[in-house]
């Protein structure tokens, strides 16, 4: 292997051009505009757009870039933020997932049901109720094991220990059941679309409806699950890290991020692969790292427009979000499961031809999207301190899947990443505050979101259109 | 005469009522070019698929190496070396060269691929091929020509350290100086001691590199016989009518399918 290596590498510097060669900043560059102009569009549409969207806002309306609006939307549009990050793992094998919404919504009423009945979830739902909801989680954990999805088999053991035993009334524990119902969720989806080869529209419309009629359940018509005297879960959305907590988080983020890139970038020239240009990759680093220093600082500055109360620090939810991020792009860039995620995606038959479960791997990406929007939910709730029986209805779906696609991700699989997510529903967060500063009534609203997403789909359908023509 | 490296015998199989393949044998040598040959619809790509793990046969027998063994599904088919370039090739066209080269069987552990080593040997492959189109192994399958498919389809065969290539069709849809190439490609395979199974419609081709060829008509072996005992003309007719003089089934006029 090595003595055959070194014989080739001589001879495949002619064979390929830029392959073997190291490329100067200006080459890179041009390769960047050529993959640009062939419809190789990644986000930078979306990112275009977030940066417009900032500048008219910031010189509309004066509050808008004030420190506290900031620190608001971050929290506001986060729970949509998240669901959307969940979703684009089913949208990369090109199926959708009409449900993770109510999904979302049911795993928190299931939260807040725990907490404000102090565990009695026997007592919250009635007795034929509470044993249909544990049947169902018996269910989940079966299909799981079907699927051999082991993960769903635990979580959704885990959901049923966590409801039967009653135990008291603690945020950690709530949350820890939310997530877990959202996992048994996405069991029953999954298996329901990979195993059974239903269509995912139509299995999770049906899901939609029956999750929307459960949460009406659990809450009661008209009725509200408070939530945010908990100081835990309130804190979730609305609370910050201390100053130093937010400069931890700074070293933590922008060194972590520093020491993965320049460490990859390093490692691929010491094995004589072809990477980007010291200076760009440089260059890079320094941009995101000043970018989080600033918005370090200026979320460290006191906020507070009341004399008495001090608000500092960075929102909670910055460091959830980048986790799950952090989590998300490496699990599809770097491990086999994401490689073949892509690859069901692409072409399902070549993946079937791998050697690839295709049938897991369809399953398992419901399992992530409905965990996922459980956290969103777990987000949202805490951001208006309750849970009301419309929970993670309404637009609440079509937004995230919206946030996706705006960000770049593609409604006919294959093409998107969990950063696509965050882009494109901090693009909506920053519509829906934006507007509402202007006091534009919620009709405007509606209209500027849909033509942006309209906007979104048509980029994304000539840059496909562009890249199929340029292929050949 | 090389050694057996596959052999298929009695091999049937049905896609529900329709009996596509009836008792088929095939023998692929180590170190030679087998050609397959038969009219559109023979079964050829079915036979394949059988063999990759793609279909299940209905009954019959593989010997590998002598021993029986069963495909049950293509990893099965890739645990015993066998690798398969489709008619239709089986790419993913989001993902880049060096990650479908590797598809299914990725380098590193499952928590951490190993991309720069997958990299690296993939571009070696490729040049040992002297593969002078491709600019980049990071270039997306869906920005490659269909010749530049077929090669790095077929670099995976050898990437993958195959004992038995199958290749359906694997110049159909390129140029004269590619198909050139292609076909090198396959005689260098089997000078490696590997054993290749060519499917092709074009006579010279098949005449061009093939040590001896198997003839399929209407899910029947009508013929396997070395390339140099027969003529252009024969292997025609075996194609069309199923027998040649003595060579062929016996009353192909009875079949019915
Ligand atoms: N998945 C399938 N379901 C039903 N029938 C099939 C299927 N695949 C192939 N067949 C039938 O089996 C027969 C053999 O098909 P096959 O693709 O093996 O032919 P072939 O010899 O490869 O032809 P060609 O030269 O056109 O590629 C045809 O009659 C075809 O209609
Ligand atoms: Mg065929």
């Amino acid at each position: 292997m090595a003595q055959s290596s070194t014989a080739s590498k001589d001879a495949a510097v002619p064979d390929f051009g830029i392959d073997t060669v190291p490329m100067t900043t200006p080459e890179a560059l041009r390769d960047y505009l050529a993959r640009l102009r062939a419809g190789q569009l990644g986000s930078l549409p979306a990112l275009l757009g977030l940066v417009a969207l900032v500048v008219l806002f910031a010189s509309l309306s004066d509050v808008f870039l004030s420190l506290n609006n900031v620190a608001n939307l971050l929290a506001q549009g986060a729970g949509q933020t998240m669901i959307a990050m969940g979703i684009v793992f089913v949208l990369l094998v090109g199926e959708i997932d009409l449900s993770a919404g109510t999904a979302s919504g049911a795993a928190g009423a299931v939260l807040a049901m725990h907490y404000v009945e102090n565990g009695n979830l026997l007592g919250g739902m009635g007795s034929t109720v509470f044993i249909l909801f544990i049947s169902v989680l018996a269910v989940a954990a079966l299909l799981a094991g079907l699927l051999r999805i082991w993960a769903g088999v635990a979580m959704s053991v885990l959901a049923i220990v966590l409801a039967a035993s009653g135990i008291a009334a603690n945020p950690w524990i709530e949350m820890l059941l939310a997530l877990c119902v959202g996992t048994a969720i996405g069991c029953i989806t999954g298996f329901l679309v990979a195993k059974i080869g239903m269509p995912s529209f139509v299995v999770t419309l049906g899901l939609f409806l029956a999750w929307q009629g459960v949460i009406l359940q659990f809450i009661g018509e008209g009725g509200v699950l408070g939530i945010s005297s908990s100081p835990v879960l309130n804190n979730v959305a609305n609370g910050n890290l201390s100053p130093l907590g937010s400069w931890l988080l700074f070293v933590l983020a922008a060194g972590g991020f520093a020491a993965a890139t320049l460490g990859r970038h390093f490692s691929r020239r010491r094995r004589g692969l072809v990477t980007q240009p010291t200076p760009l990759v440089l260059s890079k680093v320094g941009g995101i790292t000043a970018l989080g220093l600033a918005a370090t600082v200026l979320l460290t500055i006191n906020r507070s427009s009341n004399e008495s109360v001090v608000v500092t620090g960075v929102p909670y939810v910055v460091p959830i979000i980048l986790v799950l991020l952090t989590i998300g792009t490496y699990v599809l860039n770097r491990t086999s499961y994401g490689r073949h995620i892509y690859a069901v995606g692409g072409n399902r038959e070549a993946a079937r031809r791998a050697g690839i479960n295709v049938v897991k791997i369809r399953a398992s990406v419901f399992v992530v999207c409905s965990s996922v929007a459980a956290l969103g939910a777990i987000v949202y709730s805490s951001k208006v301190g309750s849970v009301d029986p419309q929970a993670g209805g309404l637009n609440t779906l079509l937004f995230a899947v919206g946030a996706a696609v705006i960000g770049g991700a593609s409604l006919f699989g294959g093409r998107g990443r969990v950063f696509d997510a965050v882009i494109g529903g901090t693009v909506l967060a920053i519509i829906a505050n934006g507007l509402g500063l202007l006091k534009q009534p919620a009709a405007v609203v509606a209209v500027v979101t849909g033509l942006v997403l309209l906007l979104a789909a048509t980029v994304d359908a000539l840059s496909r259109q562009r890249a199929s023509t340029s292929a050949r | 005469m090389n050694e057996p490296v596959l052999e298929i015998r009695g091999l049937n199989k049905s896609f529900g009522p329709v009996h596509v393949l009836h008792d088929v044998d095939l023998t692929v040598r180590a170190g030679e070019v087998t050609a397959l040959v038969g009219d559109n619809g023979a079964g050829k790509s079915t036979l394949i698929k059988c063999v990759a793990g793609i279909y299940a046969s209905d009954t019959g027998r593989v010997l590998f190496q002598g021993e029986p063994v069963h495909i049950r599904g293509p990893h099965d088919a890739a645990a015993l070396s066998i690798e398969v370039v489709y008619q239709d090739l089986a790419l993913a066209d989001n993902l880049d060269v060096v990650q479908n080269m590797f598809l299914g069987r990725e380098r590193g552990s499952r928590w951490l691929l190993d991309e720069a080593s997958m990299e690296q040997a993939a571009r070696e492959t490729l040049a040992s091929l002297s593969v002078r189109t491709v600019t980049s192994v990071r270039t997306p399958v869906s920005a490659l020509s269909g010749g530049q498919r077929q090669t790095v389809a077929i670099a995976k065969a050898v990437l993958w350290k195959s004992k038995v290539v199958l290749l359906d069709e694997p110049t159909a849809a390129l140029g004269v100086a590619q198909t050139r190439q292609v076909l090198d490609l396959v005689r260098r395979l089997a000078e490696q001691g590997i054993g290749v199974v060519l499917i092709s419609h074009n006579m010279a081709n098949v005449f061009d590199v093939a040590d001896r060829i198997s003839v399929l008509y209407l899910g029947r072996m009508a013929a396997e016989v070395p390339a140099k005992d027969v003529t252009h003309g024969q292997v025609v007719e075996l194609i069309t009518a199923g027998r040649s003089g003595e060579l062929g089934l016996a009353r192909p006029e009875s079949v019915v399918l």
